[in-house]
């Protein structure tokens, strides 16, 4: 390759390793930031401020949601698997959410531990089934994602 | 190793006669598979178990983001070559390759959000994907405006691609933000290694419709980069040529 050439490409590179360093750096230093919600078990280990907006996401635990007969209020509980918290939420919900999927909930943490929710949104998995698949199938595990379980892979015993 | 025809690809008349052919094969191909795979997709491809039939802007949606990706690392790539070997296509190309990104970048928001609204309950919300994903249509929209604000036509090729390579950090953190944030927006469904999680029947319109949004780009982009040259050499003979030819006629 002509030296003037060879010059000019490792400026090139110079200039993409370089940006990609500072950038990366900056992103590394806003990680905590850049999480769109807290999994319930940093809320439970009160990482989360009480009493300020705040955005958790997790599974709906099955069995958890008691609605009322008279009004649009609602209760559940979501998990990331190790630890759940109850939500309390008056309004609308998605048409997504439902018993065993996942949800981000925007709210605030009172000093009992509980959610009260100003917004609901369901979260959709990766996975696409018609009705007709979907009915028999084998609900299956995969380990060492963190950051996107699958509701499908968690257990709901504890 | 045979560099001939890198080197030639340094005229952009070689370039020009080269592709004329090129272009209704490519238009033709890409108009059937994308009517095949709109009518597959959005006609015969069953309905979501979860998300009934909201789920089909995926056939829209998937392949105008990958599109988005790709197409920046062709403007980016372009823009090396063009400020290391001083070529002139490539800089024609690079310029030619902003606005389609630009727009593929903008279908795959919309396309986002209005399916956002039925499954999610919200149109737009700042998580790592979206975000990266718009900041990757200002960087498109960057690119456009360089090309546009300096009277040198050096200096705004130049610019450009400096711009267009400090962005490229933007591609993997858009591709990757799923897995290495807490986003709204779900994993990849469509995997490199592993098995896909969608269904076969879905799959495959959804693959077709890729194939389909890649000839459609490619086309894009020589039609784009043919007004280009014609645009940059039109003080050189062969283009006065061409460009009198159909007049010469007429008057004959």
């Amino acid at each position: 390759m002509h030296p003037q050439r060879k010059q000019r490409l490792i400026i090139v590179l110079f200039l993409v390793v370089g940006s990609s360093v500072a950038i990366g750096l900056l992103l590394y230093a806003a990680r905590e930031s850049i999480n769109l919600f807290y999994p319930p078990s940093k809320i439970v280990a009160g990482e989360a401020p009480i009493g300020r907006n705040i955005k958790a996401g997790g599974c709906v635990v099955p069995g958890s949601v008691q609605r009322s007969n008279t009004s649009l209020k609602i209760e559940f509980e979501i998990t990331d698997g190790m630890a759940s918290i109850p939500v309390r939420y008056e309004g609308i919900l998605p048409d997504l959410f439902s018993e065993g999927e996942a949800a981000v909930v925007d709210g605030q943490l009172d000093e009992y531990g509980w959610l009260l929710a100003t917004r609901v949104l369901a979260k959709h998995d990766e996975n696409y089934t018609p009705t007709e698949v979907s009915d028999n199938l084998q609900t299956q595990t995969e380990d060492g994602v963190q950051h996107q379980k699958t509701c499908e892979a968690l257990s709901y015993d504890s | 190793m045979n560099w001939q025809w890198f080197h030639r690809l340094g005229s952009p008349k070689w370039f020009y006669e080269k592709t004329t052919p090129w272009l209704p094969w490519l238009g033709f191909s890409a108009l059937i598979l994308l009517t095949v795979g709109a009518v597959w997709g959005l006609g015969f491809a069953p309905a979501d178990a979860k998300q009934g039939n909201s789920y089909r802007i995926i056939f829209i949606h998937v392949p105008a983001s990958f599109i988005a990706l790709a197409g920046y690392y062709i403007m980016a790539i372009s823009g090396a070559i063009g400020l290391i070997w001083r070529m002139k296509l490539a800089y024609m190309t690079m310029k030619a390759a902003a606005p389609i990104g630009a727009v593929f970048t903008f279908v795959s928001l919309v396309t986002g959000a209005i399916w956002g609204k039925p499954t999610w309950g919200t149109w737009w919300e700042w998580d790592a994907r979206i975000t990266s994903m718009l900041v990757l249509f200002f960087l498109y929209l960057g690119v456009i405006a360089l090309q546009q604000s300096f009277s040198s036509r050096d200096a705004a090729d130049k610019t450009g691609a400096v711009l267009s390579l400090v962005g490229t950090v933007n591609i993997p953190i858009i591709y990757k933000s799923v897995d290495w944030w807490y986003s709204l927006h779900q994993p990849a469904t469509l995997k490199i290694v592993g098995k896909s999680s969608i269904d076969a029947s879905m799959a495959y319109p959804l693959l077709t419709m890729i194939l389909a949004f890649y000839l459609f780009y490619a086309w894009l982009l020589l039609t784009q980069t043919r007004v280009e040259i014609l645009d940059r050499e039109r003080r050189s003979q062969w283009v006065k040529a061409i460009l009198l030819k159909p007049k010469l006629q007429e008057a004959a």
